[in-house]
């Protein structure tokens, strides 16, 4: 059973050089319920071919349950998604992954025993093609292979500054690094969305300040979306294009950063009701 | 590229590799002069199985990350089909080696089938519930082959369970007997077809490990999520790190068993599963060459304990708790990794 697809209402967030170009993410009346418990409702979205999407809200109001859903770690219990104009409701955290969604984790998960390279090589799992025998018995393609993704994740790691780093255990980074690298690993599925959960969590404001940097270079040289969950409102007012507001599971506000400094219920959300004279 | 660089993992690979040919070499040289006393000489074929059992185990325990309880039933199943495959080629086939070859071959191919086949639930189960499961399944086998009988005639194999119904024709040779095992085993293994299969699983390991595969089981083990959300594939994954030791375990099991001339289902018991958990659990999980440490040393101690006689078992349980002790002492740890620093310091000076 499909669910009827609507026309997206949130059009108008999707900034004008994108506006021609079919969104890469389109949410329509997505939601989940746990037990009686509605964790999201009526989620309607679209994000542009490159845009950077906030999404806001208090403590608890579902945001990282959105990412979830997003990556099929919770299926939908209405709605759809459609990734690139295409529905998403067969596939597994898996195949979203290889159609185009990577992510980063509010509580970093990186394979810590491994090395800064192969976190990143392990990215590119689903881009390589040698088999187990080939591995095995260190046939020519595996070393045609292993040399190409040898230099393609130190490319990438180059571009953040990485590249001395690449045979450090991912363990024994510091913190900031260890963030980075996250996000240096989900570039490397080669995705078209790039969902971000909490990047400055637990960062200094020059972190912070070389986090903004970064996420603009990663939207500039890789030409995808972002979508970032942040409670640091200094940088989503400052990079994000659009933002989404939730709040107990339904969207209270969508709109330019301008419009939600000013929507009085993003205010009432986050600070309470003023109290009546 | 003449100066080329080799990581710390391809060093100690290849450490590894010139140990065990060391080994070999060593053992070859004082049994060609006479200096082995014959009950070592008994235990050179049982060192060299226990040593593939620990090896294909840290491949599950160390690299996979899950503990496994059973690995002595897929030692059973190969000892079973590969004995069973020599004693069927005995006559066809007279060359030693080749026939032992073959029937490694074999053994491996039946441990692999049931190693997909108990991985297809077992693989399911993460921690303490997979360690149980697997358990269970290592007793399953043993009881199958306990009482499972096979014999051969002219019309070709039998197979019955519980009883022996073969119903062998005239000239028909019982192979499996039950609980009464495997007998008339031509004692075909050697010294040098363990030495022969130590290096392969070695190869088969270590280059699994430093392949695309090797990656993604470590990822899987590090973090099964993370994982997931980067596009590996868990499941595939995890049954080719469970059946690539399953298989292992069985050539180790089937070269074990042709090193006697009569054995039953009863030696592959949760006990050898444990020893060989011990074997790995001693000599550090994930670490290779410590594994094939431990096997040999821990084989070879009971034997060299023989003068305590009836405290032998006792002096050996209090060797394992001190060795066990010593290893995880962190003061000695610290020690250890000044010692190294202070060498490698050393080194970049001169």
């Amino acid at each position: 059973m499909s669910p009827k697809l609507v026309p997206i209402p949130s059009k108008n967030m999707i900034p004008e050089r994108d506006i021609d170009k079919p969104p890469v993410l389109e949410c329509i009346n997505l939601g989940i319920t746990f037990g009686g418990l509605k964790a999201v409702e009526d989620l309607n979205l679209a994000i542009g071919k490159t845009e950077i999407v906030g999404l806001i809200g208090p403590n608890g109001a579902g945001k990282t349950t959105v990412f979830n859903l997003l990556t099929k770690v919770y299926q939908p219990t209405s709605g759809a998604i459609l990734l690139n104009g295409q529905d998403t409701h067969n596939m597994d955290t898996i195949h979203i992954n290889r159609a185009g969604i990577a992510r980063t984790f509010q509580n970093i998960r990186l394979f810590s025993n491994l090395t800064v390279e192969e976190n990143v090589k392990i990215g590119m799992d689903s881009q390589m093609h040698y088999n187990m025998f080939s591995g095995l018995f260190r046939l020519p393609g595996y070393w045609k292979e292993e040399k190409a993704t040898h230099q393609k994740a130190l490319e990438l790691l180059s571009i953040f500054n990485m590249a001395d780093l690449a045979n450090a255990r991912a363990g024994s980074l510091p913190y900031g690094a260890q963030r980075r690298l996250e996000i240096v690993r989900a570039l490397a599925t080669n995705p078209c969305l790039l969902l971000l959960d909490e990047p400055a969590a637990g960062m200094n404001p020059s972190e912070t300040a070389e986090l903004m940097e970064n996420i603009r270079k990663i939207r500039d040289t890789f030409q995808i979306a972002i979508l970032l969950i942040e409670h640091d409102m200094n940088l989503v007012m400052n990079i994000c294009e659009g933002i989404c507001v939730l709040n107990f599971g339904k969207v209270i506000a969508k709109g330019t950063p301008e419009e939600i400094q000013a929507n009085p219920a993003v205010i009432e959300a986050y600070l309470g009701k003023k109290r009546e004279a | 590229m003449k100066n080329i660089k080799w990581s710390k993992t391809t060093r100690k690979n290849f450490l590894t590799y010139g140990l065990v040919i060391l080994a070999y070499v060593v053992m070859q040289i004082l049994g060609g002069a006479g200096l082995v006393s014959s009950s070592l000489k008994g235990m050179l074929v049982p060192i060299c199985a226990y040593v593939v059992m620990a090896v294909s185990l840290n491949l599950t325990v160390g690299v996979m990350g899950e503990l496994s309880l059973g690995h002595a039933g897929f030692m059973s199943v190969g000892a079973f089909c590969g004995t069973s495959t020599a004693i069927i080629l005995q006559d066809s086939i007279s060359s030693a080696p080749l026939r032992l070859a073959i029937s490694l071959v074999v053994a491996a191919i039946f441990a692999a089938i049931a190693g997909f086949l108990i991985g297809i639930p077992v693989l399911r189960l993460r921690g303490d519930y997979l360690a149980i499961v697997t358990l269970a399944f290592g007793e399953i086998i043993k009881s199958v082959f306990n009482n499972l009988y096979l014999g051969v005639d002219s019309r070709g194999l039998h197979i019955s369970l519980l009883s022996d119904r073969t119903n062998l024709g005239e000239g028909g040779k019982l192979i499996i007997g039950g609980p009464m095992g495997i007998g008339g085993i031509q004692k075909i293994s050697t010294f040098t077809a363990g030495f022969v299969l130590i290096i392969i699983t070695l190869v088969v390991v270590f280059n699994l490990v430093n392949s695309r595969a090797g990656r993604a089981i470590m990822a899987i083990r590090d973090n099964r999520i993370a994982a997931e959300s980067v596009g590996v594939n868990v499941t595939k994954y995890k049954m080719m790190a469970f059946v690539i030791s399953a298989s292992l375990a069985g050539a180790a099991g089937a070269l074990f068993a042709m090193n006697y001339s009569t054995f039953v289902a009863n030696k592959f018991d949760f006990n050898t599963s444990i020893l060989v958990l011990v074997f790995v659990v001693l000599g550090g999980q994930g670490n290779m060459l410590g594994s094939i440490i431990a096997a040999a040393a821990l084989t070879i101690l009971p034997e060299a304990l023989r003068e305590y006689a009836d405290y032998r078992m006792l002096v050996y349980a209090i060797i394992l708790i001190l060795v066990m002790l010593a290893t995880n002492n962190p003061k000695l740890k610290s020690w250890m990794d000044r010692l190294k620093s202070s060498h490698k310091k050393v080194k970049e000076v001169a």
